[in-house]
């Protein structure tokens, strides 16, 4: 895995991309900005998202407990999932007893962060996402860039492309109504004929066992009531306490998300029924580092994410170099603090610098989640694994001078003169223009003005002496 | 009221004339100015970069350093939210757009600065501090001032302490799109509550030899017919 900063120069030179991103995550930032306005309560909600979400994470088990009681009550069947290998294997396993060769999918992170669609494919099912951009990823063997609009980084122009290629059409505009029925006339014959339907879950409902699929485009819908069986794989995290606590939600994701007051397709369903829908249920809930994530004081708060993506569309450094740099499932500042989470610091190490805090992901996060907090944390637990390392790198012994430069006033005043003297060889026609090793990055397009000859403390004594 | 300034380090080696205007202007405005010489470093850089021991080392320092002062005042939003927000240190600490609306009430603080002026409102002062709308109150009040909207003025200016070096390539993307802005708007200087935000966008305006400058606040609100700055 590359670090981010290599990862994000490639990406920063595609026009394309940053001029299809610009425009995106601005539109939507717009939209948000503009339906939560309207809300007075806005504030409150968010402080009830985060409430309602904390009391989730810290009672945890209980919840989980009561959920599994509750689904098999109503009929369903609950899958318990350590990791993404075991939640694999019951997935693929479900598919083998009722031996299915083909499945269809709804847009779901989850199934992403466990690699679903390989692991079902070794096992010779193919699995078919039907949310259109999903859609649009599959079939050009990409890699989702966005958590809700994960074809972000492709114009319509490719799209139409793409469908000539992979789709069974004869001519096609790159009209978006076009493309959608493209797309619609290939999706429709997947969904009457799939036997078994896989989806994520927006909300598990521990006191009814209801699970909810929130989307915008009606195939949420039809993969979870046309198929015979329908397996959900939920993240752990993913509970509410009971069905009221949807007050809250229903009105912080698609504001925060879609920038919608309401979005199209909200669908609930609690075990199966006679006469109507599935009639296999299959819930498996999936750890896979969360529990690990959950035992973090601090970096727990992740946890509380929804999904909406809002901090990737305010994010500065997301918008310019959209989801790929991060390499992740979950890309932008949300993807910064969970991926290194999750994979308990073996990847993704350079993430949490991948910010410059400039907070704006915390101010538009619903559930309230402190990313830079933890953001710095995060660096911190990097920091400190590499304490021990037996050759320090540069920064850290830059870190550790400064730390002794600052710890007294002598110390300080005579790093403050050694720096005026040290800056000699560098400074040209009263500029810096160009530094070395670490700090070229900063010259790279910066000038630095050179250490004045008199600091303000050498002022402050001279004009105490002369009054 | 007595005033102790907390000028910074950053303010203290690299833009001793911001500090120099800070005095200037408390005193002018009847405050009695004191400056701690035991004070150095806040422990911001070494807080966000992941060495929060040896930060909050430097954090509780500039606590010993200020105890017992009556309002401790500063240049600068992103040391105040260290040492308040982040480190929560025992002192009454102002940003001085803060001081000034708050405990001193004003608005009006007498300045003069013939300038076109854009004000981009620091990460930290805005999201951290939340000063909302404290420095533009002030700058609208200087007299002959020509001050002009900067276009997504809230937007990070791409500094972030390390990440300017760390993450050169997307902090300089950040910074291009600042300059754009910037430049749009015609005007003569580029003011903030920060310096160092204003030496990352100040570094960009010189090596793109674009005539923009930069000015913190306090030397505009230090400026007057009498004696005012560049």
């Amino acid at each position: 895995m590359k670090g981010f900063p290599e990862a994000a120069r490639e990406s920063l030179q595609d026009s394309q991309l940053r001029r299809n991103l610009a425009h995106a995550t601005r539109t939507i930032r717009e939209k948000r900005a503009g339906v939560v306005g309207e809300l007075p309560d806005w504030e409150q909600l968010r402080d009830a998202g985060e409430a309602i979400k904390d009391r989730v994470l810290l009672g945890l088990d209980g919840y989980l407990e009561q959920l599994e009681e509750a689904v098999v009550r109503a009929g369903g069947q609950v899958h318990w999932a350590r990791d993404a290998d075991e939640a694999n294997g019951i997935v693929c396993g479900l598919a083998r007893d009722h031996g299915v060769d083909e499945v269809v999918k709804v847009k779901s992170i989850a199934t992403d962060e466990i690699k679903l669609n390989e692991a079902l494919a070794t096992a010779g099912v193919r699995a078919v996402e039907t949310d259109l951009a999903e859609l649009i990823i599959q079939l050009d063997h990409d890699e989702p860039s966005h958590i809700l609009v994960p074809a972000i980084h492709k114009n319509r122009a490719e799209i139409r492309e793409l469908f000539l290629r992979e789709l069974d059409v004869d001519d096609l505009s790159d009209d978006p109504g076009a493309l959608t029925d493209a797309a619609r006339r290939h999706l429709r014959r997947k969904f009457l004929d799939a036997r078994m339907g896989i989806s994520g879950a927006n909300f598990g409902i521990a006191d009814t066992g209801a699970v909810c699929v929130v989307e915008s485009e009606g195939n949420g819908r039809m993969c979870t009531t046309l198929p015979e069986v329908l397996v959900t794989v939920m993240g752990i995290e993913k509970l509410l306490p009971s069905w009221r606590d949807l007050e809250v939600f229903l009105q912080l994701l698609p504001r925060s998300s879609t920038g919608e007051r309401m979005n199209p397709y909200t669908s609930f369903w609690t075990g199966v029924r006679e006469g109507d829908g599935p009639r296999e249920f299959h819930l498996v809930l999936l750890d896979n580092g969360r529990t690990a994530t959950l035992a973090d004081e601090t970096g727990r708060q992740a946890l509380r994410c929804i999904r909406c993506s809002a901090c990737l569309n305010s994010c500065p450094v997301y918008s310019r170099t959209g989801g790929h740099a991060y390499q992740s499932v979950y890309p932008g500042p949300i993807g910064a603090i969970l991926t290194p989470q999750l994979k308990e610091l073996r990847e993704g190490r350079s993430l949490p610098w991948a910010s410059s805090l400039c907070g704006a992901c915390y101010e538009v996060c619903p559930v309230k989640i402190d990313i830079p907090r933890v953001l710095v944390h995060l660096r911190g637990k990097v920091v400190d694994d590499e304490r021990d390392k037996p050759v320090p790198d540069p920064e850290r012994l830059a870190m550790g001078a400064l730390a002794k430069a600052f710890s007294t006033r002598r110390n300080y005043e005579r790093a403050q003169r050694l720096g005026r003297a040290g800056q000699f060889p560098f400074v040209r026609r009263g500029r810096i223009e160009r530094l070395p090793g670490p700090l070229a990055g900063w010259t790279a397009m910066r000038d630095l003005r050179p250490l004045p000859k008199q600091t303000f403390r050498d002022w402050w004594r001279e004009r105490e002496r002369v009054p | 009221m007595r005033v102790a300034l907390f000028v910074t380090c950053f303010n203290d080696t690299l833009f001793p004339e911001t500090g120099r205007a800070t005095v200037r202007l408390l005193e002018r405005l009847g405050c009695e100015v004191d400056f701690p010489e035991e004070q150095t470093c806040c422990g911001q850089m070494h807080f966000n970069s992941g060495y929060a021991r040896e930060g909050l080392e430097l954090a509780r320092r500039f606590e010993r350093v200020f105890a017992g002062a009556e309002a401790v005042v500063s240049p600068s939003a992103s040391c105040v939210a260290m040492v308040r927000e982040h480190a929560g240190v025992d002192a009454p600490v102002y940003e001085l757009s803060e001081f000034l609306t708050g405990p001193l009430g004003l608005e009006d603080v007498g300045a003069y600065y013939p300038h076109r002026v854009t004000w981009h409102p620091t990460c930290h002062s805005l999201r951290v501090l939340r000063v909302g709308d404290a420095p533009l109150r002030l700058l609208r009040a200087v007299k002959g001032i020509d001050l002009v909207e900067l276009p997504d003025a809230s937007e990070c200016c791409g500094f972030g302490g390390t990440f300017a070096v760390k993450n050169a390539d997307v902090s300089m993307a950040m910074l291009s799109d600042k300059l754009r802005s910037a430049l749009d708007t015609r005007a003569e200087v580029v003011a903030a509550g920060d310096n160092s935000c204003l030496m990352h966008i100040g570094g960009g305006l010189s090596r793109q030899r674009t005539g923009m400058r930069t000015v913190h606040l306090a030397q505009i609100l230090a400026s007057t017919e009498e004696h005012p700055e560049p």
